[in-house]
């Protein structure tokens, strides 16, 4: 086997693809996260319509395979298969890289996004400072979507949401600023500002950067995580895209394809902030505990969690499988969502025996496999969480008009972030 | 098509109140002149509606604004215009009985009993008491799904998705035993000139009271997600305020003016049907903004309930249709007859030649006349705010066009 594939299945010569310039274990990972992002965005958009349909005493979709499971599949079908306008008044070659440049943008910010130590493209010093310059370029996207349509709603949510995205990544920054500080309470008193050093820090000072200088981090925690809604344009921050106002906001004119595309963009980005708030304040690919509970055995017992899950999953899914109706009209909808089930009890079942037969620490494939699913797990975990949240803001909030938004960003975001940070170096400074 | 400036002068001989207009001298309304204002690049003329999420139908508002400000509206109207009130001079007074539920056909009910009170005042009969019981369970029944209605889209337009759902299982309670009453559940049709067409099913009484039991901790939980939400309250309070002065001169009714401090309801001041055997509240608000009538509306539902509940268990025996003629022939004449529907006071004015159809027959729309003060409401707010007043002022586009 060549060495360039080897290399990086050899534990000892363990890092990112890229950080260790092996650049084609960073293509395969690009290509994986490519696939896996948007894979992810199609589950969100499923799980958005049937989480949001079951808070407002709905069923959601349940038409189009076992439970709407099928539906992201038929709409991004008829998406594709729609006709492509483009309006006659429109600017032609700026509409149509609108959605490009947003696109661009939120998939760009994975290649800093580590799901592991060495579960990540690549492991660029300035991490965190590339992602955010990256994350908001996607606002140029919309701002040139509104302006290129040529259409009055469209430029109105365009430039609302570049007033948005400018004063919230203020805040959003500061936030950022504090968790870096707290990055350089070690022994030789140099922060980091690469994203896998950053969660290496929180593990060697045995804190999530939440709980750091309580209340401090958790401030700067929930300052990030308000702003990143605001970030990526979601309830109740959703005033480009404001559909009681603005018809659609920056993508009135947008159909089919394109307009998919700037759907793909926004959820795309919204796993993207919420890797960042992982990343800086929860302890990224860690589990629950690594210091606290931290025999082996403790190991073996959180490495059985994914394949929990997924049996988990899979046997919510037998008991629909049997709560069906037995009417003939589901029969076929019954063997689908039969087959859904085996295959996630499958999963469950090769994840199962990779964490029985990794148990022992040594340096196996099989335990660098263990090791290497407990990471992407645990971060998989937490970034749904956030998922989940994002949908529950939207079930129960209004939404905040423009002003309102603009006084919250400057008036009450902006000094506490900036507040916190003083008190974060003012008490870094007392204790190292 | 007049200016501004000369409305607000027409309307109440320059005593309007409200928002400063002094910066609107000399500005007409971009339908007229809208070469004029695109050369302008600090103003913007946009075109709301008729096919926009947020105008309840097909109200078209042209905005004029200043960036998100607006500077001045104009409602544009008859996209629904069906020709309703003439319509009328062709059909008997019976025949035209069914077209009023299509004017409100969020309050169907209470459009019917307006028009067959003013025929029977007409025709001086009136209708038995059983019949007038029934009229207010199923009318004040109609306010609480009109209201509930109003609070889901309301909410909607104002970014709260949830609501919507809630209001529409809860009012499926009410539409069912309209169905169960008339076989009808939106355009009723529900009663008839001088009294009911039907008499009560088996279980109506039952089904109102299941109804009570079932709805009372229900507006808590709407009042749950709203009342005290942070961000509820800052997208409603101090928006679209409108004084006391300005509503009675713009000849607002119904809850936008009881929001502005009028204690004034048809059913205490000029009692009808039966209202003046039950005991209930008239809500009032202070302050004349969206949050008041938000909380007028929702003690509103709760007061319906309370009229419900005595006619329900008060529901006197005996027949249901009074003495009137088969064919309806009133004497020569000319009648105005109003109620309080769930959006203000629904007015009908009968012009009666003494031939079996009316010789004119004009209604009061509660909506239409509502709608005027959008304008005093919205001036000098956002856009955002636009859809707020719209929804709180609660229109009907079949209403107010007819």
């Amino acid at each position: 086997m060549p060495n360039f594939i080897m290399s990086y299945l050899d534990p000892k010569v363990a890092g990112t693809p890229g950080g260790a310039g092996n650049q084609f274990w960073a293509l395969i990972y690009v290509l994986i996260i490519f696939a896996g992002v948007s894979t992810a965005v199609i589950c969100m958009n499923w799980l958005e319509r049937k989480a949001l349909a079951h808070f407002q005493v709905r069923l959601g979709p349940m038409r189009v395979g076992p439970h709407g499971l099928l539906q992201p599949i038929a709409d991004a079908l008829k998406l594709m298969l729609k006709e492509d306008i483009i309006p006659a008044e429109a600017d032609q070659f700026v509409f149509w890289v609108a959605p490009l440049i947003g696109l661009l943008a939120a998939f760009t910010v994975y290649t800093v996004i580590p799901f592991g130590p060495s579960q990540a493209v690549s492991d660029m010093n300035i991490g965190i400072l590339f992602m955010l310059g990256v994350s908001s370029l996607g606002v140029l996207g919309i701002v040139v979507a509104g302006w290129a349509s040529n259409s009055h709603y469209p430029l109105i949510g365009a430039l609302r949401s570049s007033a948005q995205m400018v004063s919230y990544e203020v805040a959003m920054g500061l936030a950022v600023v504090s968790a870096i500080l707290m990055t350089s309470m070690n022994a030789s008193g140099t922060g980091t500002l690469s994203m896998i050093e950053i969660v290496r820090a929180q593990q060697q000072q045995g804190v999530w950067f939440i709980f750091k200088f309580f209340p401090l981090g958790f401030i700067a925690f929930a300052i990030f995580a308000i702003a990143m809604v605001a970030e990526t344009n979601r309830a109740p921050f959703d005033l480009a895209e404001a559909e009681s106002e603005l018809t659609a906001g920056f993508h009135t004119e947008y159909s089919g394809l394109r307009w998919s595309l700037f759907m793909l963009a926004e959820y795309a980005a919204m796993i993207a902030v919420s890797s960042i708030a992982v990343t800086l304040w929860l302890g990224g690919w860690m589990r629950p505990f690594p210091n606290l509970l931290h025999a082996p055995a403790w190991d073996f017992i959180f490495s059985l969690f994914p394949g929990l899950t997924f049996g988990g999953l899979a046997a919510i899914t037998f008991i629909g499988v049997v709560r069906m109706s037995a009417q003939s009209f589901f029969k076929i909808q019954r063997i689908g969502l039969a087959v859904f089930a085996a295959l996630l009890g499958l999963l469950a079942l090769v994840l199962l025996v990779i964490a029985i037969a990794g148990r022992s620490a040594d340096t196996s494939v099989a335990a660098r496999f263990r090791e290497g699913i407990d990471y992407v797990y645990w971060f998989v975990l937490k970034v749904a969480v956030f998922m989940y949240l994002f949908i529950w803001y939207r079930a129960t909030w209004p939404r905040y008009r423009f002003d309102q938004l603009m006084k919250i960003g400057w008036k009450v975001m902006l000094p506490i972030s900036l507040g916190v940070l003083m008190l974060t170096a003012i008490v870094g400074v007392i204790l190292s | 098509m007049s200016g501004y400036k000369d409305d607000s002068t027409n309307v109440s001989n320059g005593a309007l109140s409200g928002p400063d207009r002094s910066h609107l001298d000399g500005f007409t309304p971009g339908l007229e002149n809208p070469d004029k204002t695109y050369l302008d690049s600090n103003e913007l003329i946009i075109n709301m509606g008729p096919q926009h999420p947020a105008t309840h139908g097909v109200l078209r508002v042209i905005l004029k604004l200043d960036g998100e400000k607006v500077l001045g509206t104009e409602c544009v109207i008859g996209y629904l215009h069906r020709g309703v009130e003439k319509i009328a001079e062709n059909r008997t007074y019976t025949m035209f009985n069914p077209y009023v539920d299509r004017m409100d056909y969020c309050a169907a009910v209470s459009n019917g009993l307006g028009y067959c009170e003013a025929v029977e005042k007409l025709l001086n009969v009136e209708a038995p008491a059983r019949a007038k019981y029934i009229r207010v369970i199923l009318t004040e029944l109609n306010r609480i799904a009109s209201h509930q209605l109003w609070l889901g889209t309301h909410a909607l337009d104002i970014g709260a998705m949830t609501p919507l759902f809630y209001t529409f299982r809860d009012r499926e309670e009410i539409l069912k035993i309209f169905e169960k009453y008339c076989g009808a559940r939106l355009t009723t049709h529900a009663f008839r000139i001088g009294g009911c067409q039907y008499e009560t099913y088996a279980g109506f009484e039952k089904d109102v009271k299941n109804f009570l039991t079932f709805f009372a901790p229900k507006i808590d939980e709407y009042e749950t997600l709203l009342t005290t939400n942070r961000i509820w309250l800052e997208r409603t309070r101090n928006v679209g305020v409108i004084s006391a002065a300005d509503a009675i001169a713009l000849g607002v009714t119904g809850p936008v003016l009881r929001a502005s401090g009028v204690k004034w309801d048809l059913r205490k001041a000029q009692p009808y049907a039966a209202y003046s055997d039950f005991d209930f509240e008239i809500p009032i608000g202070t302050n004349g903004d969206t949050y008041d009538r938000y909380l007028v509306r929702m003690e509103e539902m709760r007061q319906s309930m309370r009229i419900v509940e005595q006619a329900v268990n008060a529901i006197p025996e005996g027949p249901i249709m009074g003495k009137v003629p088969k064919v309806i022939k009133p004497p020569v004449g000319e009648i105005y007859h109003s109620i309080e529907a769930p959006k203000g006071e629904l007015g009908y004015f009968i012009v009666s030649d003494g031939s079996t159809q009316p010789y004119r027959i004009r209604v009061r729309p509660p909506s239409f006349v509502n709608l005027q003060a959008l304008d005093i409401m919205v001036r000098g707010l956002l856009v955002a705010d636009v859809v707020a007043v719209i929804g709180t002022i609660d229109i009907v586009l079949g209403e107010v066009d007819r």
